[in-house]
């Protein structure tokens, strides 16, 4: 335990009464005295605050910005190019099988391109970049910026009135804001399916800006049990659980983040790991897909659980990869592969748990629908 | 009432023992939302797996704490699972047991000595 890792706002979530766990190499708060039920329910009704610090922070910088995008465009098969100053995007770190080494956002700040990548694969990713862009794109992985995210349908209000400008914020616009005195990168986009904002902020400023944002009655702290109960419910992906490097874009139902440019046909199509894999499966399909599950019954059905066609007997057809109890839908919900034949949503199916067949239908994600500010 | 290093308390109620969690146990699991209870009847051994309790983190086993019979179980649990996290040491008792050997009580401790023992 004694070399974990601690985020600038370790001594605010002791401080806080959080029960502290080991996650990716860093002590973090897994739930507060509220508790993962409260604090999921608090951030779909008002405004929760995440520390996200343990996540990576990289700057790409070169001659132009034509130059960084279309270096970063031969990692990922995202449009990167066509990304406006002060917009954000989702994409992934492809590998040569067409497997998903991470995913990550990324924004274009000026010239330079700001990413954000997972706390486990930060270390790769930077790797990943370094050996592949430089000398021409210099990567420079921030270590002296903490990461926070204000989530939920009041995070909108209380952000603007500490700057007005916020309000003009989209969803997945970047823009600098002045929040009490503090000069933030903020982004309005998150990982709970609410409105709300990524905001990264000086090492030594973040727990003055944490505070002054605990200190409005709106605003819970919320841990890493209800960080994933709330992404789950918006269909959102955990790197290593739902996709990984053997899980490609298109078996992860993630065409939506390939756009045409890049696609067979597209001015700059291919030309990212695996390429051929990736563009014959978006043509010709995948063989398993991931899907939402529904439960019928109360029991959880957590990542592990296989699924079946039939109550007895019958043929396995996929696995759980998250589930849980969602707070907000009132009962367990998941996410899992299964054959494309079964991908369709109401196909019935049963979940081996704990040796009994229980069933759960095919089912649109997300569980609760998203609340952006488009 | 007796306690278990397993963080169950046995309390005997018309020559049977009634069986749950503790306070401690049940503000560790966090809000629990699925309970799983056996069949009445059945016979079971010392460290049985014998109730399935699911909080929005994860998944544990309820042990029997000595063997017996289950003569009853508080089917309230199955509707009402947040029961545990209300009163654990009370409402949300899991099962009764008819027990076969009183001597497997000998090691369980007192309120005292399971207060000193979660520290």
């Amino acid at each position: 335990m004694d070399d974990l890792l601690q985020t600038p706002l370790y001594d605010l979530h002791v401080r806080l009464g959080a029960k502290m766990v080991p996650f990716a190499g860093y002590s973090m708060p897994v739930q507060y005295p509220l508790g993962v039920m409260k604090e999921h329910l608090h951030c779909r009704t008002h405004a929760g605050l995440f520390d996200v610090s343990h996540m990576g922070q990289v700057i790409l910088s070169g001659a132009s910005w034509d130059a960084v995008a279309r270096a970063f465009e031969t990692l990922v098969p995202t449009d990167v190019l066509g990304l406006e100053e002060g917009r954000q995007r989702y994409g992934f770190f492809t590998n040569d099988a067409g497997g998903i080494e991470d995913d990550l956002m990324f924004a274009r700040r000026g010239d330079d391109l700001f990413v954000v990548v997972n706390a486990a694969c930060k270390g790769a990713d930077v790797a990943r970049m370094k050996a592949a862009l430089e000398p021409d794109v210099t990567v420079t992985e921030i270590t002296d910026r903490a990461l926070i995210a204000l989530q939920g349908p009041e995070a909108a209000a209380i952000v603007a009135s500490m700057d007005a400008a916020a309000a003009k914020m989209k969803f997945m616009d970047l823009r600098n804001l002045e929040l009490n005195g503090v000069t933030v990168w903020a982004t309005r986009s998150g990982y709970t399916g609410e409105d709300g904002f990524e905001l990264s902020v000086q090492k030594d400023q973040v727990e003055t800006l944490a505070e002054a944002l605990l200190a409005q009655d709106a605003v819970e702290a919320i841990g890493l049990g209800a960080r994933d109960s709330l992404r789950l419910e918006a269909g959102l992906c955990l790197y290593g659980h739902d996709i990984d490097a053997v899980t490609t874009p298109i078996e992860g139902a993630l065409n939506w983040a390939i756009q045409k440019v890049r696609r067979t046909g597209g001015d700059r199509a291919g030309g990212f790991p695996g390429a051929d894999v990736i563009l014959s499966q978006l043509s010709n399909g995948a063989a398993r897909k991931r899907v939402g599950l529904l439960p019928e019954g109360r029991a959880p059905m957590r990542e592990g659980v296989v699924l079946f066609d039939a109550a007895e007997g019958g043929t396995e057809v996929g696995v759980v990869t998250s589930g849980g109890f969602g707070p907000s839908v009132g009962g367990p919900v998941a996410m899992g592969y299964v054959g494309t034949d079964s991908a369709v949503i109401g196909t019935a199916l049963w979940g081996d748990v704990r040796g009994k067949r229980l069933p759960l239908s095919v089912a649109k994600l997300p569980f609760v629908a998203a609340n952006f500010k488009r | 009432m007796k306690f278990t290093e397993e963080h169950e308390w046995l309390r005997e109620e018309d020559g049977e023992m009634v069986v749950g969690i503790t306070i401690h146990a049940a503000e560790q699991l966090g809000d629990v939302v699925f309970v799983e209870l056996p069949d009445e009847g059945i016979t079971v051994s010392k460290d049985d797996d014998v109730v399935v309790i699911e909080s929005v983190k994860a998944a544990s086993d309820i042990l029997a704490p000595v063997d017996g019979e289950i003569t009853e179980v508080n089917s309230a649990l199955t509707d009402n699972p947040s029961m545990v996290n209300d009163d654990p040491q009370g409402e949300a008792w899991f099962f009764k047991m008819k027990i076969s050997d009183p001597s497997q009580m000998d090691e369980f401790m007192d309120e005292a000595g399971y207060k000193k023992f979660i520290g």
